[in-house]
């Protein structure tokens, strides 16, 4: 057996060290995902929308959706609200989009948002997800195999938007239940969604979402005062599908506007690259610093000899 | 056809008179054929049953370039457009659905507007959303109907979508 000196090892674990201190860091940077250039998307403009539930209508329809519990013309259901009135109408197995309405603090017209699905470039329900049942379609949508769901609901947890549903009502299968863009019987087709077809204010602007970014920049220039400067889901959490422009702060209208910019997975990116690298080297790592703390207790005057001997060299 | 019998040979009075009367009359008839009373706007009728306009009454109300831009020769208001659409020049069309396309997400329409990279209106709205944002912002400002079955009534199919069949929850809320 060849033999390593002290000083020679430790300086080849220390270079060892840096280099994974280094390396997450680079493939971070090289790894994160703007989103496929062919990628599609819907402007929603907020200034547009009047609270017609066309798209919710269009969406039940699409989807084969059970009866809802009032018709879709019927505006009490703008007045629900739910846990002790902090929580207006979210999507559920039997709605895949709602639309809320919200009142601006300025006391101005009363704004209707409509919530779904926003088809992240970098969804975290997919990254959540264990089993693989998600998929970021080249068309943009996020779609789901309700076949191989499990049902852990981690999706949910980390879906920074709340979307995901659940299908608490069925009680052998229950499964994720979510809107997937029409991807299966539109989008794939060169269609929009069901809903964006339903609009009548062309409040949804399907298209490129590249496209779609410079509509929204186009419509700002034009209309100065109008919007507020900020297309929400073109930065936050690396970047949604869906976008949106308002004349009304986000906030004031049920936004998120604490997202981080970067996907979710770069909260965990760094760490989780780095454990197949501990799994490698640690092992022989250790096992260096075992053989050499054995092989100092076996020959301590040997190795005191070999050293002195190097250090004169 | 038994006037040109009897009068085979009509003097150069007689032509001159007629063509006169066939001025008078195109004078008289083109302003009414531009701008008729009523339009039936049935392109997009499936959820609704198709809406006649009361065209003149909006005409008594409103200026024409509210709605239809500069091509009935009356300016924009808006600056930005004179500098292409300059001269208050009329159009040889003024409908609204020469320009604002049925089917605006349609693959190819998209891809017409993506590969011409000299277009200025990227951002033209589809012929639904022309019809509703021109006519709905101007309804809210004005007090007029802006209830969906105040201009057009639901078909049978639209009653279906909008599932006038359900009924209000008996029991608890399913949330």
């Amino acid at each position: 057996m060849s033999k390593i000196s002290r000083r020679r090892f430790l300086a080849a674990s220390v270079a060892g060290g840096a280099a994974i201190t280094l390396a997450p860091t680079k493939k971070a940077l090289a790894a994160t995902f703007e989103g496929y250039s062919e990628g599609m998307g819907v402007l929603v403009d907020l200034t547009r929308c009047v609270g017609c539930r066309s798209c919710e209508a269009a969406c039940n329809k699409e989807q084969k959706l059970p009866t809802p519990d009032l018709p879709f013309d019927d505006p009490a259901v703008f007045d629900q609200t739910f846990h002790g009135g902090t929580q207006k109408r979210r999507t559920t197995e039997k709605a895949y989009t709602v639309v809320n309405r919200y009142e601006p603090k300025d006391g101005s017209q009363p704004v209707y948002r409509k919530i779904q699905c926003n088809h992240c470039n970098e969804p975290a329900c997919l990254t959540s997800c264990f089993v693989n049942a998600y998929t970021k379609t080249r068309e943009g949508a996020v779609v789901y195999n309700s076949k191989v769901c499990v049902g852990c609901r981690n999706c949910m947890v980390a879906c920074p938007f709340n979307v995901p549903a659940y299908s608490y009502s069925s009680a052998f299968n229950p499964m994720i239940k979510k809107c997937i863009f029409c991807h299966e019987t539109r989008l794939k087709q060169g269609l929009p969604p069901a809903c964006v077809a339903g609009c009548p204010q062309e409040a949804l602007t399907f298209g490129h979402r590249n496209s779609l970014i410079k509509i929204a920049r186009e419509r700002m220039r034009h209309q100065p005062g109008r919007y507020i400067d900020h297309i929400y889901g073109e930065k936050e959490v690396g970047g949604t599908a869906w976008i949106y422009l308002s004349a009304v702060p986000f906030e004031e209208v049920g936004f998120d506007t604490t997202l981080q910019k970067e996907p979710i997975l770069s909260n965990v990116k760094d760490f989780l690259s780095t454990v197949p690298m501990v799994l490698a080297i640690w092992p022989a790592l250790f096992s260096g610093f075992h053989l050499l703390a054995k092989h100092k207790e076996n020959h301590a005057g040997d190795d005191h000899q070999n050293i002195d001997e190097e250090a004169h060299k | 056809m038994a006037t040109n019998q009897t009068h085979s040979k009509p003097s150069l009075f007689q032509l001159v008179l007629l063509v006169a009367a066939l001025l008078l009359v195109t004078v008289v008839t083109v302003p009414a054929a531009e701008a008729p009373d009523t339009i039936t706007l049935n392109v997009l009728a499936e959820l609704y049953e198709p809406v006649v306009f009361d065209h003149a009454m909006h005409a008594d109300v409103a200026e024409c370039a509210i709605c239809h831009h500069q091509t009935t020769g009356q300016p924009e208001a808006g600056s930005r457009c004179v500098r292409c659409h300059s001269g208050n020049e009329t159009n040889a069309s003024v409908a609204c659905r020469d320009c604002h396309v049925a089917e605006p997400f349609s693959a190819d329409y998209m891809r017409s507007k993506e590969v011409d990279s000299e277009r200025y209106h990227i951002d033209m709205p589809g012929l639904k959303g022309a019809y509703h944002l021109s006519c709905l912002g101007c309804h809210t400002e004005m007090g007029a109907p802006t209830g969906c079955q105040e201009c057009h009534a639901r078909t049978a199919a639209g009653d279906e979508t909008f599932r006038a069949d359900a009924q209000a929850p008996t029991g608890g809320n399913s949330h």
